[in-house]
């Protein structure tokens, strides 16, 4: 069986984002990158999966400040192939550009089963899973936290809120947008890394010109005001707690 | 064939078996096993092992940190040696009884002093072994939790026969007048005299009985020796002998076998480490100044030592991957040594620097860790810590542009360390930087600090966490990660001196860190600093501070660096009164924070180590303040002051306030 | 040109959810500025009465046995045939995994440009929030057609609800068959458990109660003060406490009068559940937290200590 995960890099929210001098993008200079907490949980996902049933796993990501670590990380998981796309994805990417340069190599790979987070947090133009699944033909079914390869289908547990789950059926080959791992991302030693940095092969692919469109025209991007902050309340447990039963009291709570 | 004869091949024939089984297991046990094992660099330094030879096994100086039972085994240890000459003699006896059965062996039966000697060890010796058995039996104390008394008291039942039969044999040839060096058996004497009234054969019977009781016990003794704990009999001379000198702080590198690192299997422990599990006599003294022990957790020293030693011993057994009933073997790492025991040390080293014989307990549990950490098997807490230490330098999560904001209201401007050349570069560590109890005691160290001019920076963003913790927890290479970094960071600024507060740091920085050009690393503990500016004068004090105080010894500045009096002689500059805890110096009991544990979540514990330490400190009558001098204290403490309502009977310091109060 | 607001109706297990109605709202908003059409489409078997506090100027209802209950193919497939015949100008869906789970396709398989988060509308601009809430974007909505999903914080349900149903349109629905996916069947949370979005005083933990031993702490704080107790998914992931306690995206939405949060960093997700309380106090120890910029008061202190002080102070009351 082939897996195909598609791991993004986005701002670190750790980290402060500034905005550029044009004023409707993000300084990509200050900005530190991370991995897609949800393209992370999609990786071990297929790794589960691999382990369970004996696929092969291709993780594939766009060319961003950090993302050979991410690729040999991913290969010390166990992915047995990692691709680089090279292209101008700092300056002239959004997901539809993304989810389009993907499309050809991915369907080439011919993947049972393509796996991703289901959101990223800069998603402004909608999300690379269901755009890419569109591109190559593939259902697709997001939100999901459990993910079972029985019998040529994937029996998929799609979260809702409030707890509720639903579970579905989707027949193979489907792209799943992956919320949760059925057990959260496994720690990979440094030196295993490091180790990954020494012997796997990293394939470089390159892209044909991205076309950035498919997205919102953006006039202006700026920091929320953070006028509205709380109004704090200083002083040690005991001052707090005092003015905090006032509060209570005040909204009739106490 | 007359009695003698019959006795020359009845001894003949017990020596053979007696040496033949014993030299069986001898050679099953260190020559078959220990070549399982990895090998093992022992450093040279001659004179320091002879010097531990008599210090420690002659002198048995640590065996005197519990004075009455480490009394008691000087004596059984110097009566064995000492009475081991009278067991010689009984064989050469023996062996030439057929031709003389009343041979007197030249020196060891004609020697007067020597006999003398030997009499009134045998006394010692049984004083000893009684105090021993009441000790086991009846007394039963915690240490002994897990341990085969039986074997002890079975082997101290033997040395008491061997002893009693002794003078009994002693006695009664006094008594038959064969002694020639009667009058230097004061002791024997008095034995004999008991049976004096009975008629010459009667004692003959009794003597040939106790001298056969007294050689059978013997070979028994010996043939068991090497199975169970008093292999230790045997093994404590070379331990001690092969102990490790590095320094304390130092960790070994990480094994690679068959390209991975740590230790899964029992083989993959060096043979050195081996000798150690044989040589645990289980006595627990490692037990009882445990912190995970005693707060509950499963991890004992001694119990994982004996496992240990039970699975080199099984294993050795064993050729196929299943046991002979085809159940799978264990493994080790998980089954016979369970995840529990082994994240729960602290690294505290009290176990180490309790046992009489210097077994390593840490660094078998950190060669394990390394193993669950390329498999994966972390908690989640500690791989949150391990991945945020990754990418940001630092194990709270925060950017690393965050390490230096809290210098930001600071005038005047502390030195880059990275631009300008400064005499002392201030390592601060994560929680003096980022942990938002330190703020108040960071500032106030930089009052001081500004307050004798010193000339000092910090490297802002450039440091990162000194990795001494992520060794701990068994990431290397992680640790060679940070290490990378802040060797750059060093090397891109001019210094002479790096000065830190946090001991951890200060660990390894000293003693792991490789050094650059060639020049060893100058670094210094805050209280080390301290004590340097007060001596020199360049520290003076306006006031006398007269608190009633205690002094808690950080474990990696006490036991592990052995600075135990800088601090000390700061405090008291200070014009502060010391009065020590029970558990001082190198007895210091550990806060839990160490080896990682600060990252992991707690477990099933009953009481906190910390909680522990300050119930301790509230006993000693007017002091008012505990003092500490590592950040990874004050935040347990303060925590444990709370926990255990003790908010209005003791303040936890860092040693900086006094020494800013006092300015 | 045809300025037709399209919002497709969120409904699971015979209700309609909360962002249904804040679309609605935000709809309206917008009709307002493009002088627009309100229409409600409404997908479902028997489900016309699903329709009848829904405030729109027009309802579009699909009927189809496939459609009883979402699946994202039924609705990709069903909405596609309606948008290429209607050619609205805008048609909103939920951010949610329903809404989510259609938006980008329909985006890619009609070539229609899509804004991701939408907040609220400014006249008839659009404004996004992305990046955990801490970047916010404006701009234009393409025409002629744009696909728009929403999150909600903009709009209260309330102002999107009507007393009576809108005036239906009708539409020919395609025939729907050979879907690839398939609802099996919906696993139930923990029930016979408090609903917490109906609870009026909530004590809710987060990450900072670090230990499941403490837990015990905000129970009893939550008992003197009549409260209930929830949590933010790093909790309930644990284990700590069961799904029907998860306030956020993923769980509940909660309007209490007041909402404690302790220990909880306010991560944009959890955020998204608490927006409509009416004073929330957040406690943490981290001055950075996001949590303050929402929280109507805050305290930088430590969160058990805080507990244990204040079931002290409300019992000697």
């Amino acid at each position: 069986m082939n897996i195909v995960v598609i791991v993004k890099l986005v701002p670190d929210l750790v980290e402060e984002i500034e905005i550029s001098e044009s004023g409707t993008s993000l300084d990509m200079e200050w900005l530190r990158l991370i991995i897609n907490e949800f393209d992370d949980h999609a990786l071990e996902q297929a790794i589960l999966i691999k382990e369970e049933t004996g696929a092969n796993v291709t993780v594939i990501s766009p060319e961003l400040e950090g993302v050979d670590d991410i690729l040999y990380t991913a290969s010390a998981r166990g992915a047995d192939r990692i691709i680089k796309l090279l292209g101008d994805f700092e300056n002239n990417s959004n997901c539809h550009a993304l989810a389009k340069a993907l499309s050809t190599l991915t369907s080439d790979l011919q993947p049972d089963l393509v796996l991703t987070g289901v959101q990223a947090n800069d998603d402004l133009d909608g999300s690379v899973g269901p755009l890419l699944a569109e591109y190559l033909g593939y259902p697709y079914v997001g939100y999901v936290a459990g993910l079972k390869i029985e019998n040529g289908k994937s029996r998929i547990k799609k979260e809702y809120p409030g707890g509720l789950v639903a579970e579905m059926e989707a027949s193979l080959p489907a792209l799943i947008g992956i919320q949760a791992a059925e057990s959260p991302p496994r720690y990979v030693a440094i030196s295993k890394v490091r180790q990954a940095m020494k012997t796997a092969d990293l394939e470089e692919i390159e892209v044909s010109e991205l076309q950035a469109s498919g997205g919102p025209i953006v006039e202006r991007m700026y920091q929320p005001e953070t006028g509205d902050r709380a109004t704090m309340i200083d002083g040690d447990e005991e001052e707090v707690a005092a003015r905090l039963i006032e509060i209570f009291k005040e909204l009739g709570v106490l | 064939m007359s009695y003698g004869t019959i006795k020359t091949i009845l001894v003949l024939i017990g020596l053979i078996i007696t040496f033949g089984l014993f030299g069986w297991r001898m050679y099953q046990l260190l020559w078959i096993n220990l070549r399982r094992g990895q090998p093992s660099q022992i450093t040279r330094n001659w004179r320091e092992r002879f010097k531990s030879i008599i210090v420690y096994v002659a002198g048995q100086k640590r065996l005197f940190r519990f004075l009455i039972p480490g009394t008691a085994h000087f004596f059984i240890f110097w009566g064995f040696v000492l009475l081991s000459l009278t067991i010689l003699q009984a064989i050469i006896e023996g062996l030439a009884a057929f031709a003389d059965p009343h041979f007197i062996v030249p020196v060891l039966g004609t020697f007067g002093p020597l006999a003398l000697v030997q009499d009134f060890f045998a006394v010692f010796v049984i004083f000893a072994v009684v105090y021993a058995l009441y000790v086991r039996i009846f007394a039963n104390p915690e240490r002994y939790k897990g341990s085969h008394k039986e074997q002890g008291v079975l082997v101290l039942i033997f040395i008491l026969t061997i002893m009693v039969s002794l003078l009994i044999m002693n006695g009664i040839r006094i008594n038959l007048g064969v002694d020639p060096i009667a009058n230097w058996r004061p002791i024997s004497t008095a034995v004999g005299s008991m049976f004096a009234g009975l008629s010459a054969s009667t004692q003959i019977i009794i003597e040939e009985t106790s001298y056969w009781i007294h050689l059978l016990v013997v070979f028994i003794f010996l043939t068991e020796l090497p199975i169970g704990k008093h292999f230790h009999v045997i093994t404590s001379v070379p331990a001690v002998f092969l102990r490790n000198l590095d320094p304390k702080g130092k960790l070994p590198a990480a094994p690679e076998f068959n390209g991975e690192v740590g230790v899964s299997k029992i083989e993959q422990y060096t043979w050195r480490q081996m000798l150690d599990f044989y040589t645990c006599t289980e006595c627990g003294r490692c037990q009882d100044v445990c912190p995970a022990y005693s707060s509950g957790l499963t991890l004992s020293p001694k119990l994982l030592m004996m496992d240990l030693r039970d699975n080199l011993k099984e294993t050795g057994k064993l050729t196929a991957s299943k046991s002979q009933d085809g159940t799978p073997i264990k493994e080790l790492v998980g089954d016979v040594i369970t995840e529990e025991v082994i994240w729960a040390c602290t690294s505290c080293y009290a176990c180490d620097q309790e046992c009489p014989l210097f077994i390593e307990h840490v660094t078998p549990i950190i060669d394990m860790r390394r193993y669950l950490v390329i498999e994966g098997r972390v908690d989640d807490e500690l791989q949150d810590a391990l991945t945020n230490l990754a990418r940001y330098g630092n194990s709270f999560g925060k950017s690393a542009r965050a390490r230096a904001r809290w210098t930001r209201n600071i005038e005047p401007k502390i030195k880059d360390a990275r631009k300008e050349k400064v005499k002392y570069l201030w390592f601060l560590g994560d929680y003096a930087s980022l942990s938002p109890t330190l703020s108040d005691i960071t500032q106030k160290t930089v009052e001081v600090f500004q307050n004798v001019e010193l000339d000092f920076g910090i490297l802002y963003e450039g440091e990162q966490n000194s990795g001494n913790d992520v060794r701990r927890v068994g990431e290397e290479g992680l640790f060679e990660m940070l290490v990378e970094n802040n060797i750059s960071e060093f090397n891109k600024s001019k210094h002479e001196v790096i000065i830190t507060t946090d001991p951890h740091t200060y660990n390894t920085l000293l003693n792991e860190y490789p050094s650059t050009n060639g020049k060893n690393r100058s670094v210094l503990h805050y209280s080390e600093l301290l004590d340097q500016l007060i001596t020199s004068g360049q520290l003076t004090f306006s006031k006398k501070l007269n608190f009633n105080v205690t002094y808690h010894d950080p474990c990696y500045l006490g036991r592990y660096n052995g600075i135990y009096n800088a601090p000390r002689r700061v405090i008291e500059a200070t014009g502060c009164t010391i009065t020590e805890m029970p558990r001082n110096h190198d007895k210091a009991y550990c806060c839990g924070a160490g080896g990682g544990r600060i990252w992991m979540s707690e477990g099933e514990i009953t009481e906190r180590p910390s909680e522990s330490r300050i119930e301790e400190a509230v006993q000693l009558i007017g002091v008012t303040d505990f003092v500490v001098a590592c950040p990874k204290d004050v935040t347990m403490y303060r925590d444990a002051v709370k926990t255990t309502g003790n908010e209005n009977n003791i303040v936890v310091k860092d040693l900086i306030e006094l020494v800013h109060a006092a300015l | 040109m045809n300025q037709e607001i399209y919002v497709v109706i969120e409904h699971l297990q015979g209700k309609v959810s909360d962002i249904s109605y804040i679309m609605l709202s935000a709809a309206q908003n917008l009709a307002n500025s493009i002088n627009g059409k309100v229409v409600a489409i409404l997908l479902g078997q028997n489900a016309q009465i699903l329709a009848n506090d829904l405030l729109a100027d027009n309802l579009i209802y699909i009927d189809h046995p496939e459609l009883t209950e979402f699946t994202s193919v039924a609705y990709q497939d069903t909405l596609t045939n309606l948008i290429q015949a209607n050619q609205p100008r805008v048609i909103i869906f939920g951010n949610t995994s329903i809404g989510s789970d259609v938006a980008s396709v329909l985006s890619a398989r009609l070539g229609l440009p899509m804004i991701n988060a939408c907040h609220h509308f400014e006249n008839s601009q659009f404004v996004s929030q992305i990046c955990g809430g801490k970047i916010m974007v404006e701009g234009i909505i393409p025409e002629p057609t744009a696909i728009i999903t929403m999150i909600p914080g903009g709009y209260k349900p309330e102002e999107g609800k009507s007393d009576h149903p809108p005036e239906t349109m009708s539409f020919d629905p395609p025939p729907i068959e050979d879907l690839p996916v398939k609802l099996i069947g919906y696993l139930e949370p923990d029930t016979g458990d408090v609903d917490i979005s109906n609870e009026k005083i909530l004590v809710s933990v987060g990450r900072g109660i670090q230990t499941e031993d403490n837990l015990e702490l905000a129970t009893e704080l939550a008992e003197v003060l009549g409260a209930t107790v929830c949590a933010s998914r790093p909790v309930v992931d644990q284990g700590w406490l069961p799904t029907s306690r998860m306030v956020g995206k993923s769980g509940k939405i909660v309007k209490p009068k007041l909402y404690l949060a302790m220990g909880i960093s306010g991560a944009p997700e959890h955020v998204e559940g608490i927006t409509d309380s009416e004073v929330i106090v957040a406690i943490n120890t981290d001055p950075t937290a996001p949590i303050f910029d929402i929280a109507t008061y805050g305290a930088e202190v430590d969160l058990l200590d805080l507990a244990e002080i204040l079931v002290e102070k409300i019992e000697d009351e």
